[in-house]
């Protein structure tokens, strides 16, 4: 097998910023254009923008797409929050429920023997609670959860007061060892070398130490990654080769109608420029199967830039489709302060670095009796914290100091601290035909592939859900006795942020039941191309509240295991 | 305000020198990527979007600090009235607050680069302030004398229509001097922040803790 990536090597174990201090880091670790999140983000040549790569996006508010990417070895799950929740049986039926959008060619019990083999792999730590469209786990599957701080267990006792329920978040944290002796045998059935492989690196994965955050990754290996847990076992079957900053142009076509290969530039050969950049080298590798999983919208550029006589609209597109209904989720967020966690005495609540509890969505009945305006629910990730501080510390605090400064500030500065708490939300977003991406006719990147320009509208169902979460935000803030320094938002297309800057982006190849309305089937597998398959967000056929990596690696499990027993039979 | 005072604050703003920004260096303007120059890699004036994050940086390793000597005596004075030493913890500026901001206002990036301007215009305006009620600089008066304009610009909501312009760069700075205390080893520990250590387990708060808050 050929894995080719479009950024360079990277190693979490030696890269890894663990324990380092913000003081250790110019600005102090203040985001930059550079670093957009944090200096310490495990994100390497990317951010809204990624250098010589640029995409096209109108800036008008509402009508604003921002793709976030990275070119690194295992790209965002290094940095991503490692909220990994399942999709529930009602987010595969969608169209059905309430006649809007898509249902996919597949329901939940199609997909959930492969969200358990997943959380038992990579290390999900949460509860099963049987609450509406939340699906368990067998047991087995999941890790205990984290132990809560005081503000997770102040917000539980009064969400539930305004009829919130809280309940604990599900992450890709290991709270202890994976179970090495029993998990390897579920997830790889009869494959003794499999078995083998996983549970020695398993046993490699150490548990988390309760320290540094995890978006800057994690050396120790306690959290998921890619470049941490998929790719050292899948290395050590001798089966797997790598490259790295092999930029992916096209797929390649035979005369046959089935896909030969991929064409890419490695990117760090070449003669330079002027500014001293390679140009790159363009090199054609051949596979029986070609996977494309370069991120929902990457994807779809590599198809629509693959055009031939015979695929005169880009690859796989005879539906049209490629590119059509993006999705991102919808998000919103509030923060407020509670003067009962003032004052408190200092205490390690590092934990697990953020979300012990979440509350998923919780209006299903009321959503079904028409009493609310939007037809999707929304998950809220919450929590407060003596976190580690950093530039933003005691920033625009006047509206609680009163503007003092001096001893006076210093004295506000410890009774403040670890009393403030936020919440965001994360909804579902309908496919529209309003929000889509295709090739820009004039923008090439630098090594003159054609760029992506992206379109996107909100519809009231997603503007009025960012106006409900910003009132239960603060409905709950009020409940804890608590203060928020603005008044809700009650305008929902003030209150609901950019397309794609909740880095959810799925869709533009969704699967489907027929070739005129999908791009793929319930495999992932082009329905115009036998051997081209797509594993990554970009078959969404709809965009559930659940935050997507999850769904995706049981999506990407199940679609591997459809394409090894079809070429056992010479079918592919 | 008068009318001298808002004409220093202008060409104070406008004399500015916008270190090295170029068009499309910032990734929340540049979403219009027909501006596809100044994306490039190795354009950056800054420390690139790979740099190495295991190093440890000090203010200057980067890009040169800009700060005149009288500008960070002036600095200094203002970070120590902001957050002074106390009982239990040092002054801003003994734990290097002025460095940061000395790197801070001379960052090539724009959330900087827009925040210069201000403080270098903030602290012009401190002397000149200080010249016209007490006939010194600001850095030689007494806490009396400093707190006597301190009253007078600490809180936007609260300053008088002439103290505006210097009550916005007073929020802005004391937020920079925050920022930059509370991020050092003494300001963590100042505010009372006792993580970033491994550990075995992580027990959750005490039970006293939760049943003093009614959650036990």
């Amino acid at each position: 097998m050929l894995m080719l990536e479009a950024g360079r090597k990277y190693v979490p174990e030696s890269e890894t910023p663990m324990f380092q201090t913000p003081d250790l880091a110019p600005l102090n670790g203040a985001g930059t254009p550079d670093k957009r999140f944090d200096f310490y983000d495990a994100t390497v040549d990317g951010g809204w923008q990624v250098p010589g790569e640029p995409y096209v996006s109108s800036e008008e508010p509402g009508a604003r797409f921002k793709w976030w990417r990275a070119r690194m070895l295992g790209g965002r799950t290094n940095h991503w929050g490692r909220i990994a929740l399942r999709n529930g049986p009602y987010d595969f039926k969608p169209h059905t429920r309430d006649g809007l959008g898509f249902d996919w060619p597949i329901d939940y019990a199609d997909v959930a023997p492969y969200y358990d083999k997943v959380e038992r792999l990579i290390g999900v730590y949460g509860t099963s609670e049987g609450l509406e469209n939340t699906p368990n786990s067998p047991e087995g599957c999941l890790l205990p959860p984290p132990a809560p701080l005081v503000s997770d267990l102040l917000i539980l006792q009064r969400a539930r007061r305004v009829g919130v329920p809280v309940i604990p978040g599900h992450r890709a944290v290991l709270t202890r060892p994976l179970d090495f002796k029993n998990s390897p045998a579920l997830l790889h059935p009869g494959n003794v070398k499999a078995q083998r492989l996983i549970a020695a690196d398993m046993r490699r994965r150490a548990a988390c130490l309760w320290a540094t955050p995890c978006n800057r990754g994690c050396s120790i290996r306690a959290n998921y990654q890619s470049t941490t847990v998929h790719l050292p076992p899948a290395l050590a079957t001798g089966n797997l080769d790598i490259v790295t900053d092999a930029m992916v142009s096209q797929v390649v076509m035979g005369r046959n109608g089935r896909a030969t290969g991929v064409r890419f530039f490695a990117k760090t050969s070449g003669d330079k420029t002027r500014g001293g950049e390679t140009r790159g080298v363009e090199h054609e590798a051949s596979a029986r199967v070609v996977v494309l999983a370069a991120s929902a919208c990457e994807t779809v550029r590599i198809l629509l830039n693959s055009k031939s006589a015979s695929f005169p609209e880009g690859l796989a597109n005879s539906s049209g489709n490629v590119g059509r209904y993006l999705m991102d989720s919808v998000g919103s967020s509030v923060e407020g302060q509670v003067p009962l966690l003032e004052g408190l005495p200092p205490q390690n609540e590092d934990g697990a670095s953020g979300d012990a509890v979440y509350a998923p969505w919780w209006l299903y009945r009321e959503q079904r009796k028409g009493q609310l305006d939007f037809a999707r629910g929304y998950h809220i990730e919450m929590g407060g914290g003596r976190r580690m501080p950093g530039v933003g510390t005691m920033e625009g605090t006047e509206w609680l100091t009163g503007g003092s400064y001096g001893r006076r500030f210093k004295e506000d500065a410890r009774r403040l601290y670890g009393s403030f708490v936020y919440f965001s939300g994360r909804g579902e977003m309908i496919p529209n035909d309003g929000s889509y991406c295709e090739i820009d006719p004039v923008v090439k990147d630098r090594w003159g592939i054609p760029v992506l320009r992206f379109h996107w509208q909100w519809s009231a169902h997603e503007t009025r859900q960012a106006a409900h979460m910003q009132t239960t935000f603060t409905d709950i803030i009020e409940a804890m006795g608590g203060r928020v320094k603005s008044p809700a938002i009650t305008d929902g297309a003030r209150a609901i942020g950019a397309g794609g800057s909740i880095i959810h982006e799925v869709g533009g190849a969704i699967m489907g039941a027929t070739p005129q309305t999908s791009v793929t089937n319930a495999w992932g597998q082009t329905w115009d191309v036998k051997n081209l398959f797509v594993t990554d967000g970009a078959v969404f056929a709809s965009n559930a509240d659940k935050n997507p990596t999850l769904t995706i690696m049981a999506l990407a499990w199940r679609a591997a295991d459809h394409m090894v027993a079809a070429m056992r039979r010479r079918e592919l | 305000m008068d009318r001298r005072t808002t004409l220093q604050w202008m060409t104070a703003a406008a004399g500015m020198p916008l270190l090295g920004l170029r068009a499309g260096a910032d990734a929340d303007t540049a979403v219009v990527a027909r501006a596809v120059a100044g994306t490039g890699a190795g354009e950056s004036a800054g420390y690139g979007t790979d740099p190495d994050l295991t190093r440890v940086y000090r203010p200057g390793d980067v890009w040169p600090l800009t700060l005149s000597e009288a500008e960070r005596r002036t600095a200094a004075v203002l970070c120590d009235l902001i957050l002074p030493a106390d009982e239990s913890s040092p002054s801003a500026s003994s734990v290097g607050v002025v460095d940061f901001l000395d790197e801070w206002v001379s960052a090539p990036y724009r959330r900087q680069q827009a925040d210069r301007p201000l403080v270098l215009a903030g602290l012009a305006w401190l002397d000149e302030e200080s010249q016209r009620r007490f006939e010194r600089p600001f850095a030689t008066l007494d806490g009396t004398q400093q707190r006597a304009i301190g009253d007078d610009i600490c809180d936007e909501a609260r300053a008088r229509a002439e103290f505006a312009e210097a009550a916005k760069f007073f929020a802005r700075y004391r937020d920079l001097t925050a920022g930059g205390y509370y991020s050092s080893p003494e300001g963590r520990r100042d505010i009372g922040y006792v993580g970033n250590v491994p550990q075995v387990n992580f027990v959750g708060p005490p039970a006293v803790l939760l049943a003093k808050l009614g959650l036990a």
